[in-house]
Formats: C-alpha cells, structure tokens, sequence
C-alpha cells in the first residue's frame, strides 16, 4: 500500500495502449493497402511513430503509380453494383460501420492517439463519437437519398486525401457521404498517421462492403498525386494545407473533376466587454488548445475589445498554468505532442520569428517531456495585424491578442486574412453576435462556443481556406453529379430573306452609337483608347465596342467590391430592381431582338422573351433562396445561410448571347453579389447593351459591371485576380483549363463549361439551380442558447 | 476570528455578472472527463473530501438520539481498520456537523473534546420566509446553545424581484448577529431561476460579509449542481480579485456518491488556487455520502466491492 498522499495530486491515470499493441503483432507490424476488399502484401515501406515517443509502431507501405490504379481499377469496378445496390442496402452498409466504430471505440481512440499524439481524452470523447455519428447520419442519408434528390447521380470513383490532424474523423467525413450518395473512393490517409484508416479497413469487411466500394491506399504527397491524377476519379475531395490545395487545383485544372477543399484558417476568436469571461476564457482554451493547436479551424487570433483586454488577458494566463501537457495516454492531458518533428519544428521558427517581430511570449511554467515533440501553450502578446505571427497559420498551439475598440473594427481585424475558415463571438447581447456574423467572411460561426462539429451541419470556408463543405446536405451535393447538357445546339439557323431586308430597313433608321463600358454605375471609356468592330452574320459591320483591358477590369473590381448597397439590400428590395429590369427590357423588346437578329442571323424575339422569363425568374428566387436549419446535437440551432459568393466574374458565351448573359448575370446578382460580366466576344451589343436597362432600374452603382473586348485576355486577367471571389468561364475548354489553372491565385471559385454548350433557351429546373448554388456558399452560424 | 468589514453594494456590480448557460454546462461536462484520479490518489482524495464534510441532519423527524448517533460518526468517520490499510495514523474527522438550532445544544455535548465544528442552520430554514425579529433570535440561540459556525438562507423572493438593496441589508444583519462566527450564506440556487441570479445572489451575499456561500438548503427541487458551483466558484475568484478577500463555498444538497464528491474536488482544484482546498474555504454538506465513501475506501484497500450493511449507519 503506498503512502498517502497530503498534497492533493491527480497521480497518472494512463489508458492502455495493449490492445493497439496486440491488433498490431498481428500483421507482425506491417500492413499494405487495401485494394478490392483485401490487404495487400506489405512493399516499399516506411515507419509510423509514436510523437510522444519516437517509438516505430508500424510499417506501413507507399502507394505507387500502379497501387493507385488498381484501387481505381476495383472502385470502378465496384461503382456498377454499388450503384445499383438499393438505398435501403447502401444504408445497412453505412449502418453497420457505424456500429462496428462504436463497438470499437476504445481500441481506436488509443490507436489515435497513439499515432497522432493528441490526448485520449480528445479521441475517446470527441474525434471517435463524431465519427460514429458521422456513419450513422449519412447511413439515413444513403436511404432517403431519392426523396431528397430525386434526379441527382453518383459521381463514380471519387479520390481522397486527409490529413494528420484528425485522421479518422476525416475519413469519415469523406467516407461517409461519398458512400450515402453512391460512389465508390480510393482514400489516402496521411503519411504520419495511417493507422486508424487500416483498422478501419478490416471493419470494412467485417461489415460487408463490396469489395472495391472503398480503397484505402497509404502513402506519402506523390502516392496522393497518382490518385488525383488518375482519368477515371471524377472528383477529388481534399483536406490538408492551402499550399497542398493549390497544388491540387493546379493538377486537376482542365480534367473535369469536381474538387472541393477544406484547407488552412487563421480563425478570429472575439471576445467582446460584455461577454461571460470566464466562459470565453474557456472558450479560448478549447479553440487553440484543442489539439495542440493543430485544427484548421483553430481560433489562433484572440480579438478582445480594448477596455477589458488586461482583464481577459490575466485571466487566461491563469488559465493556461492549469493546463496539463504530457502523455497522450494519460487521461488527465489536456495537451498531447505534437504529430511530427518537421511540425514542432515550424511551430518553434514561427514563434522565434514572431518574438524577432517584437511579439512577447507567455509560457506558463510546466514540465515539458524530454523524448517525443511536445510544444507548450503559447501566447504571443503585443501583435499586431501587421506581423507575419498574425496572417501565417501556426498550426500549433499559439495564440495572439489584437485588441480592437468597436464592432466594426472587431470585423475588420477578422476579415483582414486572405484565410476565411471560421470565426468565434463572444458577448451577451444578441443583437450584437447575430449581427456580427453574416459580416465575417468564414464558413463557420460560432457564437458563445467554438469548435463544435456535427454530421448534419456543412463546415468549410471562404477565401483561401477552401470550397465546397463537408456534412450537411451541403456536403452530400458535393458527392452527387451537377445536372449535365446537350452539346449540341443549332444556333446558326439561316434566317429567311425577309428578315434580312428587315433590318436593313432598320439600319437605314439607325443613328450612329457610341457604345461604352460599365463601370461603377457610369458609362465609361476603355482605357485602351480603342473600339472593335463587331461584324453581324453578314460579315459587315455593325457596331463598335470598347477594347477593354486589365486596367478596366481593375476599376470594375474595385467597383464591384466597395459596393455595400446592393448585397445589404434586402431580398425583397433586389427582387423589385430586377423585375423592374425586365419591365424597363420590355418596353425595348423590338430593338434587343433586331441586334440579336443583326449579330446572329437569327430572330431574336424568342431570345429576347426567354431573358424577360429568365430575369423574372431569378428576381422571384431573389427573396427565396433561402438558408435551412440544422438539427444540431445542442440545446441551440445552426442556421445555414447561403450567403453571396461576392465579387463574381462572369465570362459569357456566344450561344444566345443575351440569353446566357441574362441567365448568369441575374442568378449572381439575385442572391446579392456584385458582377464583373464579359459579354460574348463574338455577339456582345445586346448584353453590353443592357446596361441600359441597369442604369434605368435602380441599381445601385458597381453592382453590375459589363466589359467588352478580347474573351482571353480578360479571362486571364480575372482569373489572377485576388479580389475576385468567383470566376465563371463559358467558352473553349482550353480556356475553361486556363481559368481552373489561374484560379490558385487566391483560390478562387470557379465554374466553367469545359466547352461544352448549355441549352439556354431550355435550361432544365437543375440547371437554374446550380446556378444559384454556384453564386452562394453556405456558412453555418452555431447558435447555442439557454438562460 | 475577526470578523470582516462588509463592502458597499455598487448596483451596478451586481447587474454586470454575466453567465452563459451552455458554455457554462460545457465546462462542466467537459472537465469531468478532463481529470482522473486513480487509485491511491482516488483513496486520498476521498479521505480530503471527509475532512471537508459538513455532516448533516436537517430533518423533521431528527431527534436528540439520531444527532447523538450523527455526531459520533463524525469523530469516526471510516473504520478503524480500513484507516490502518491505508497506513493513516492520525485519526481524522469530518470538518463539522450541521444541525438545527433546536438540536445545537444536544450536538455541543455529543462533540465535546474534538476539533468538529457545530454549525447551526437559521434564519427561518429552510424558506427564510420568516419575520426578520425571529431570524435574528433564532441565530442568537444557535450561538447561545454552542454553534461555532451558522448557515443561513436568504429570503428568495428578494432575488426574484431584483431587491438586491435589501438582500445585502438582511446579510448584513446576519453578519453582524453572528460577530466573529462563521456565517455561511445558503442562496438557495434551485429557486432562483436563472444562473444569472445565482451569480447575483453570490455577490450580494459576498459584499454584504459572508465568509462562505452555499449552494442550497437540500429542500429545494434541484440542490447543489456543477453549473451552478461553477458560477459561484467563478464569483469567489473575481471577488477575490477584486476585494483580496478569500470567500469560501459549500456544496450541498444531492451529493451522496464518492464520485460526485471527487468531481466536486475536481472543480475546486481547476476553477481556485490551491489554498481553495482546505475545510476553512471548502465544505461539502451531506449525510449519506460519507457511507459511500467509506465504501469505496474498502474497495481500495480490499480490492473488493463492499456493500452497506458493513458501514455504520449515520
């Protein structure tokens, strides 16, 4: 019997890690992937480790060229019977590895935290329940599948990448949708962190998958590329690094996969002087030290209003001394290592280069293990938004403190990152969190909490922090195909002699016309000093347009992105400019129709009552594309709103120049963007023309603004530009390539046509809604409650 | 002990606490699983949250017999022979035990020549709708038959109708009745409604001199819960912040198994400076959870489960 103790101490309370140990001597240590159902024979290996430690756990084998196409070759074959397989099968599937993960939760929380480091109790309550309830919520989602979405496809074989930091929690996240809406995958875990994913291969046959539904193939970055560059994986789904995301976006340009990216964030926490302190103090604790810092949504900037800074500060620091840091295992951490040695090593040169910026650093005092890369909570006092410490992600567990004086400064700091994951509020006033949070440009916000996750709410950024969302109906969209055209369209119908002889008649009326760019609300000049002739179906000219260059698109971007009036506007006000529009297009139905005529040899009066339809359309959807409420797991809700993408580029095809025009430019502005519109480079009078018809309907200046002049040019132009948030391309696929390419400049959306042409004049229900599903992105607000 | 000055009531202090619901209960709910005391660190935990009890009777049919029979199992807490196991050689007693003042005189006697204090419940427990005259007479003869320490309630009603002004004026008065005796304040969580009310019922009491605040009387319909030890807990230490003055807590109602009682010393150790835990800043008041306690102790040195018909009966 040992001694009493007078001091009360917590002793190590260690969960053990035997039953890992012994799952692994069963493959003597080693393993290979897992293709069609079965294990492979282990090859090419490399270490996985222990970060608390440095011990070997296993070796696990590299993917090469040829494991990817086999895991490939199989999820195609599969995808056939997959497909086919009811929803009622699909969902029993789904269903039983969610029962299998929770019949296992213990032996893989530890497995976790042993090749990942964070602590078990962050494993055990957190990373393994979410995934169960990820496997649950989507097995309900593979069966009602065809209620919800009546019409929508599988995609096929999807490629998937995840990271280290939560790396059976991503899996899930990827798997579990991907399968619910009928694909099959090939899925890489992270190089320093595969174990979990090849237990969970062995539950995968244990539950009865189809061999091939799933692939899990290990690996390093290049084992990844030799998925993503495979022809027959229709989409690649990403979470990791912007860097890696570029990377990808660059790799997939022009091959016609769908890619979503759930990438870096250097996430505001703000805490304002009439918050519950002590709560918000928590709050911070469980935002940056969550994870020893390593979560993309890690809320790593403390915004605390001015007046309350010193107070919050000190206690904090109070805080931050109770803290454990130490043996994963032990289940009284609160702070595991960190997953690598290259990790802690870029976490201790930040924090250097910070403290070389003038940034002063608070370490609370605590012991820090001598073997295996542990990083003590850090905060990094007397930042500013100007230090690299402020905008570069650490991914550690760093925290700096901005103090800011007012609400809107609160949401300057915050957006002031080309990052734009999620954000933290702070404060008792609802009048004040619920307005703050549509003014933050993340994917996420969480007010009077952080960090909370669940199967049935979407979460992903803006900006550089990524596209597309993971859970939610939001998420599944992302698994199921965009509704898919005809390539062919007859619009080089001859017109009859006596449509001809019309509009000569017409031009013997006309009286010659100066046409202009659009910028700003104002009729403007190109820069260049030029015109184009714009020739008509006869090979004569007919009119002339601006040459606009690269220094017209900077003044209509600029004038797109200070515009507030338009997208602050509410729906019901939008909706009255736009049906105003068709009104004011209307009285001028004749003229529009004799310029689509004159340019295209066609008559243009359908074309021109298809836009009146069409803008009527989008001003009705204007006030009713609306948000969902999410059932949330809290006493609370989550509102996901669809929010306008922002500045969008709109880049216009030649067929029904008008019509396409109308169709792209209305959809993006009803649901409350600003647009940056190129019309047709063969056709553009009538769509230039339009701004007419803007100039006369009310709205507000920069909302809309229309350049003419060389398609590529200006598409490249766009497509490097960073204040463009969203770039639709219809034309070549050379050019849909290029856009898709250039886009990584500041990640941008984009939505091209890969050449294809869209039947405009028959645009299919899915159609016009993708379209709006294209000019939105959802941002989900975590409401909790309660008094 | 010399008894505190009171602090002025700023309205204004009291109208500013601020407490989140839900991220309140997620701290709660999260620290639990945060910590773990195993083992030999469990068994001494345990022996620290007997030295921190306020035994307690607090019942109709309470008789001299039963506070005798009450007061005996105080000065002897767990078994002699499990204390041997665990290589204790100091005899140990539960911090005091809390009666009503009827009962004070016969739980003097029954504690004479040990160090247990005797507290006494007043001021019309357990509503303290009484009229004021009758509260003060009633802690004048708890202190009069021998009571070392008084745990008095509010009247609730003053919290609910925000009377915050006369609230601080009764504790004062309590206060200065009970001299240089310790006066814990029981605010009654479980009739106030909100947490927001329990934070400002908590500063009140502080301001206005008391040396503990207690959670509840045991007769309300929820008692001692960890959101609301959190808020209170929360509000010692900004108070200590603010004034340098050490206010105690007292947990009670609803705690009878070992485990609530180490989640209780959980929350003491991660939420207040260390000099928190000792009996002049921190009681936990209950009756059956010292049988509990003693059981698990067994378990401990036995590596049996025990059951409670091997416990003395309190």
């Amino acid at each position: 019997m040992k001694q009493q103790n007078k001091k009360m101490t917590y002793g190590p309370s260690p969960e053990s890690p035997d039953s890992v140990y012994s799952w692994l001597s069963k493959s003597k240590k080693k393993f290979g992937h897992f293709i069609n159902g079965e294990m492979t024979r282990p090859t090419n290996t490399f270490d996985t480790i222990n970060p608390s430690t440095g011990e070997v756990l296993a070796k696990v084998s590299k993917g090469t060229e040829n494991d990817a196409k086999l895991a490939v070759k199989s999820a195609k074959a599969a995808f056939k019977a997959w497909k086919n397989f009811t929803p009622f099968q699909r969902a029993k599937c789904i269903y039983a590895l969610a029962r299998l993960i929770q019949k296992n939760s213990r032996i893989l929380a530890v497995m976790e935290t042993l090749d990942n480091g964070k602590p078990i109790r962050e494993s055990r309550d957190i990373d393994i329940p979410l995934v169960a309830r990820h496997f649950y919520h989507h097995a309900g989602w593979a069966k009602i599948l065809p209620e919800k979405f009546p019409r929508k496809e599988p995609l096929g074989v999807v490629g998937q990448i995840i990271p280290w930091n939560f790396p059976l929690l991503m899996l899930a996240w990827k798997i579990a949708p991907a399968l619910a809406a009928g694909n099959t995958l090939v899925l890489k875990p992270a190089e320093t962190t595969p174990l979990t994913a090849l237990f969970f291969a062995e539950l995968c046959m244990e539950a009865k998958i189809p061999p091939g539904v799933i692939n899990i193939i290990t690996g390093d970055g290049k084992t990844g590329s030799f998925i993503v560059k495979h022809t027959d994986i229709a989409k690649i789904a990403f979470t990791g690094s912007t860097e890696v995301g570029r990377l990808l976006r660059k790799q997939t340009a022009g091959l016609e996969k769908k890619l979503s990216l759930e990438l870096g964030g250097k996430s505001a926490f703000i805490v304002f002087e009439d918050a519950d302190l002590d709560s918000a103090v928590e709050g911070v604790i469980d935002s940056i030290w969550f994870n020893q810092g390593e979560v993309c949504c890690a809320g790593s900037r403390l915004l605390v209003q001015e007046g309350i800074q010193k107070k919050f500060v000190a206690k904090l620091k109070r805080r931050m001394g109770k803290l454990h840091l130490g043996d994963p295992l032990d289940k009284s951490t609160d702070i595991g290592a960190i997953n690598s040695f290259s990790q802690l090593e870029k976490i201790k040169n930040l924090v250097a280069s910070g403290e070389k910026e003038g940034a002063k650093i608070y370490q609370p005092k605590m012991e820090i293990p001598t073997q295996g890369f542990f990083y003590p909570p850090t905060l990094l006092e007397q930042t500013h938004q100007s230090m690299d410490i402020c905008q570069t992600e650490i991914f550690g567990p760093v925290l700096t403190v901005i103090p800011f004086r007012t609400p809107k400064e609160a949401i300057a700091i915050a957006n002031n990152s080309r990052y734009g994951l999620s954000a933290s509020i702070w404060t008792e006033n609802i009048n004040l969190s619920l307005d703050l949070a549509p003014k933050i440009k993340v994917g996420v916000v969480w007010i009077n909490s952080t960090n909370l996750f669940d199967a049935s709410a979407g979460f992903g950024g803006y900006r550089e922090s990524g596209y597309g969302r993971e859970g939610g109906i939001e998420g599944l969209l992302e698994y199921l195909k965009d509704p898919t055209f005809s390539r062919k369209l007859n619009y080089n119908k001859k017109s009859s002699i006596k449509e001809i002889s019309l509009i000569e008649k017409d031009e013997i009326q006309t009286i010659d016309r100066t046409r202009k760019i659009f910028i700003g609300g104002k009729q403007t000049r190109s820069d260049s000093g030029y015109d184009r002739k714009v020739f008509g179906f006869k090979k004569k000219i007919i009119g002339q347009v601006p040459e606009g260059n690269r220094k017209d698109l900077r003044e209509a971007v600029e004038a797109a992105s200070l515009e507030v009036k338009w997208r602050n506007m509410t729906p019901h006000s939008r909706a009255q400019v736009l049906y105003y529009a068709a009104e004011n297009l209307e009285l001028r139905k004749k003229e529009y129709a004799s310029i689509l005529k004159k340019m295209t040899g066609i008559d243009g009066k359908q074309e021109v009552e298809s836009s009146l339809e069409t803008i009527f359309h989008y001003a009705a959807w204007a006030d009713k594309f609306e948000g969902t409420i999410h059932d949330v797991p809290i006493r609370g809700v989550s509102l996901a709103i669809n929010e306008p993408v922002g500045v969008i580029g709109i880049v216009c095809p030649d067929d029904n120049p008008l019509l396409s025009f109308v169709h792209l430019v209305f959809s993006a502005l009803c649901t409350g963007n600003s647009v940056i519109a190129i019309p047709s480079e063969k056709y553009p009078l009538s769509a230039l023309d339009m701004y007419q018809i803007f100039e006369s309907s009310d709205m507000p200046a920069g909302a809309i603004n229309i350049v003419t002049g060389d398609r590529s040019t200006l598409t490249q132009t766009l497509a490097v530009h960073m204040g463009v948030d969203s770039l639709w391309y219809f034309g070549t696929k050379e050019g849909s390539k290029t856009v898709e390419d250039l886009s990584i400049s500041n990640l941008k959306q984009t939505w091209v046509n890969y050449g294809q042409q869209y039947p405009w004049l028959e645009p299919s229900r899915e159609f016009r809604t993708l379209s709006l599903y294209k000019a939105t992105q959802v941002k989900n607000i975590w409401i909790p409650y309660g008094e | 002990m010399i008894p505190r000055e009171p602090i002025d009531l700023d309205i204004n202090l009291i109208l500013s606490q601020k407490v989140n619901l839900s991220a309140v209960e997620r701290r709660c709910d999260t620290l639990m699983k945060r910590r773990s005391v195993k083992k030999r660190h469990q068994a001494d935990w345990l022996l620290k949250a007997i030295e921190f009890m306020d035994l307690t009777t607090l019942a109709g049919d309470d008789t001299p017999g039963r506070v005798d029979r009450i007061c005996h199992k105080a000065k002897n807490p767990v078994r002699r022979d499990i204390l041997n196991l665990l290589k204790i050689q100091n005899p140990i007693s539960v911090a005091a035990v809390c009666v009503y003042p009827e009962l004070v005189r016969t739980a003097k006697s029954a504690l004479r020549e040990s160090n247990i204090e005797l507290a006494s419940v007043a001021t019309g427990f357990p509503t303290g709708l009484v009229p004021e005259r009758t509260k003060i007479s009633e802690i004048n003869a708890a202190i009069k038959n021998g009571a070392s320490e008084i745990d008095v309630v509010i009247n609730r009603n003053k919290v609910l109708t925000a009377n915050w002004r006369s609230l601080y004026n009764d504790v004062l008065t309590y206060k200065k009745a009970c001299g240089s005796l310790h006066l814990k304040v029981i605010i009654g969580a479980g009739d106030l409604g909100t947490l927001r009310n329990v934070v400002r019922a908590s500063w009140v009491s502080m301001l206005a001199g008391a040396d503990f605040i207690k959670t509840s009387t045991g007769k309300e319909p929820t008692n001692a819960t960890l959101p609301v030890s959190l808020v209170m807990l929360r509000a010692i230490r900004d108070f200590h912040d603010l004034t340098g003055i050490k206010v105690g807590f007292k947990a009670a109602g609803g705690i009878s198994k070992a485990k609530q009682a180490i989640n209780y010393l959980i929350l003491m150790k991660e939420e207040l400076e260390e000099e928190w835990l000792d009996k002049n800043l921190f009681r936990i008041g209950a009756s059956s959870l010292l049988a509990d306690i003693e059981r698990q102790l067994e378990h401990y040195v036995s590596g049996a489960y025990s059951s409670g018909n091997r416990h003395p009966i309190v």
